[in-house]
């Protein structure tokens, strides 16, 4: 039960206990209350600064994900050069250079190479520049297609038709060693790999580069 | 007897709680309250308390692990007696909450329930809602499929689009750089403690509105609320034509819980347990990841906004939405509560309920997206190939060979991004046909470059002959000009068929 000091007459409605202690209160000086008034703004005060105390480790453990982008990246091979023929576009994997002993399957990442000469290639994220969703490839069509909200891209990455604002996500590549190397180590979004980019009117235009 | 007394007594001199609860239950109400309208607010309540003990007995065996989660879904649906049921009553479960929460809310929408002086039961309540959808989100990662993967990357790609922020709240969102152990882990937490405990303090909160505050009356037009005298009408109100909560409106209450829980109970056991579908591998690109019932709306929706609308809309639509919600008692606070007399309330309720209903309709059957593997699976009716020209057949073949059956029917069979092709001949030209393979337009990818000039000419011969019988094609009607008086240059490259 509080003690109030300005309410001297407010009717008991706890047992008598209660009511004795309340009596007694009503007696005692006003500097003896104001003194107890004191010593509980300064144990709230004193709670409030060891919750400042605590709240600056626990805030920083809480932000420990939040890190630079290229804190997390680093280059991943992704096979022989030799591997992936001129002119095709292949779907690879790679382990995710990020990982913890428990993220099972999670850290397999796939992406598409397109060779499109003995040293050029343009590696594209798996992720559709939409909402992420995986998209696929047809060589038949040279089409990426996405299932999630009906995204598809031409060959070259530009964006064909659907949704997504932009064409699909590429990786910086590098040929060390014979071997083709990624810059990998985190979802590709809007917000870490690349800047919005503008598109004209899609359709008949003729905005696309890989129209024939 | 008295024995038993004695021991509720000496409980009672300790605890104390009779003197609240019997003024809990005693209470009096409007006689008109107690009415079937009113029993959906106690049936989301005891579906709450039906998830938490469920949660509870799934969380004896699941493993909040990236590596195992899969794993112990699978143990839960086949090696442990009934660990499947307890999988379907908490899916179910879920289901039903979400949709009577829905419902409850409607309803107290429609009986002007948020007006003076119950508008903060109607915040608490819109923050309610919100976690009742963060518990069915959250709980669908927890089912660490593919689907939960790629839902996962969905909300990811919504933070990202966040200005400035964007790049440390997805890392915050995942735990780390990529979707994995961490990030399991992290909702784990969410839909365990955070949002429970969350949801579980509020809804206490809520109900102890609803018994200072009283049951809202049933609405009769030109009953206009005043903040002046409404309290007192109230009062009076339930003085004079009221009677005691329990058992008068009660009992419905405990009647349509029991119902609800026994349509979860029969649901799981015929339906059973939301997967978990395909493994959290993402290097499996098989894959068409779909979100849980409560959200398919969303996914509807995202599917059909303009790309230039995507980032604005994303990122001020739910505010929009919360704040809308969130406004209603403080706009409207005072006068009618009947929706006899609120025909902007009941059309807005039923317009957002048709919208609703419309788009969750659409993302069952997802007419946006391509048809993966309608190309190489669905077969061209043979009728259409009957005398066929083997420069027709060819197109035929190109027709399927190249995917257009991905985003176009014939027979009613493919996809349905683009219009049904089995009368395309009479509505485009042979030119206007070829145009539009070659360069594309509106949501159709240009072919220019994918297809060599015979190819181009042999898909358009298939095309053209793609009209019923009796109907002929669509031709150029300057075309007949043209061929009789072959003086003037050709117009364009291509000729005529």
């Amino acid at each position: 039960m509080v003690e109030k000091s300005d309410s001297p007459n407010k009717p008991s409605t706890g047992p008598e206990i209660h009511a004795a202690s309340e009596q007694a209160s009503d007696q005692e000086s006003p500097a003896l209350v104001s003194r107890r008034w004191l010593l509980l703004k300064a144990g709230v005060a004193l709670n409030g600064l060891v919750g400042l105390a605590l709240a600056v480790p626990i805030v920083r453990y809480l932000f420990a994900p939040v890190r630079k982008d290229s804190s997390y990246s680093s280059w991943v091979s992704l096979g022989n050069v030799s591997d992936f023929p001129v002119g095709e576009t292949r779907l690879t994997t790679y382990r995710n250079p990020f990982t913890r002993s428990w993220d099972g399957e999670t850290d397999n990442v796939a992406c598409y190479v397109r060779r499109e000469g003995s040293s050029q290639f343009t590696v594209f994220a798996i992720n559709c520049a939409h909402l992420g969703c995986p998209v696929r490839w047809f060589p038949q069509s040279q089409l990426f297609m996405c299932p999630c909200h009906g995204g598809v891209y031409y060959a070259d990455g530009s964006r064909a038709s659907g949704p997504p604002e932009r064409g699909l996500f590429t990786y910086d590549y590098q040929i060390a060693g014979g071997r083709l190397q990624i810059n990998a180590g985190q979802m590709p979004t809007l917000s870490n790999t690349a800047r919005l980019v503008n598109i004209s009117t899609p359709g008949i235009d003729g905005d696309c580069p890989c129209r024939g | 007897m008295p024995r038993l007394k004695s021991i509720y007594d000496w409980f009672e001199r300790r605890v104390q709680l009779e003197g609240p609860v019997k003024d809990a239950v005693l209470h009096k109400v409007p006689r008109n309250t107690a009415s079937w309208w009113y029993v959906f607010g106690s049936a989301a309540f005891t579906l709450l308390l039906f998830q938490i003990v469920t949660g509870i007995l799934l969380a004896l065996v699941y493993v909040p692990s990236g590596a195992e989660a899969w794993n112990s879904l699978n143990v839960l649906n086949h090696q442990i007696p009934l660990g499947w049921y307890l999988r379907a009553l908490h899916g179910w479960g879920s289901n039903f909450m979400v949709a009577v929460v829905f419902i409850h809310m409607a309803q107290v929408f429609l009986f002007g329930a948020y007006k003076f002086p119950r508008e903060l039961t109607w915040t608490v309540g819109v923050f309610l809602l919100l976690a009742t959808l963060g518990m069915a989100f959250t709980g669908q990662v927890l089912r660490f499929d593919q689907d939960a993967y790629w839902g996962l990357g969905i909300g990811v790609f919504i933070v990202s689009r966040v200005p400035w922020l964007g790049g440390g709240l997805v890392h915050l969102l995942l735990g780390g750089p990529v979707i994995a152990g961490a990030t399991l882990s992290r909702f784990f937490t969410l839909h365990v403690f955070v949002i429970p405990g969350t949801l579980l303090g509020l809804a206490l909160l809520h109900v102890w509105m609803v018994l200072k505050l009283g049951i809202n009356e049933w609405p009769m037009p030109g009953r206009l609320v005043r903040k002046s005298t409404y309290v007192a009408e109230y009062n009076q109100l339930s003085h004079d034509d009221g009677i005691p909560f329990v058992p008068g409106a009660f009992w419905k209450d405990l009647v349509f819980s029991a119902a609800i829980l026994a349509a979860v109970a029969v649901c799981a056991a015929v339906f059973g347990p939301y997967g978990p579908g395909g493994q959290p591998n993402p290097a499996i690109t098989q894959t068409v990841p779909k979100p849980d019932f409560p959200f398919l709306w969303i996914y509807a929706v995202l599917s059909y906004l303009p790309p230039s609308m995507e980032t604005p809309f994303i990122l001020i639509a739910p505010i929009l939405m919360i704040a809308g919600l969130l406004a209603v008692p403080f706009v409207a606070s005072e006068g009618e509560k009947s929706w006899h007399r609120r025909p902007v309330a009941v059309l807005a309720l039923a317009t957002v309920a048709v919208a609703w209903g419309v788009f969750t309709h659409l993302a069952t059957y997802t007419p946006w997206s391509p048809h993966m593997s309608a190309w190489s699976g669905d077969t061209l009716p043979a009728r259409y190939l009957e005398a066929a020209t083997p420069v027709v057949r060819q197109g035929a073949i190109i027709f399927q060979a190249k995917q257009c059956r991905n985003c176009h029917s014939i027979g009613g069979h493919g996809g349905e991004r683009g219009p049904a092709l089995d009368d395309v001949a009479t509505r485009m030209t042979a030119d206007q046909l070829r145009y539009k393979v070659v360069t594309g337009g509106g949501n159709m990818p240009a072919y220019g470059k994918n297809l060599s000039p015979p190819e181009i000419e042999a898909l358009v011969s298939f095309l053209e002959t793609l009209h019923p019988k009796g109907e002929p094609p669509a031709f150029d009607a300057s075309q007949h000009r043209i061929e009789a008086n072959p003086s003037p240059p050709p117009v364009g490259g291509s000729a005529a068929p």
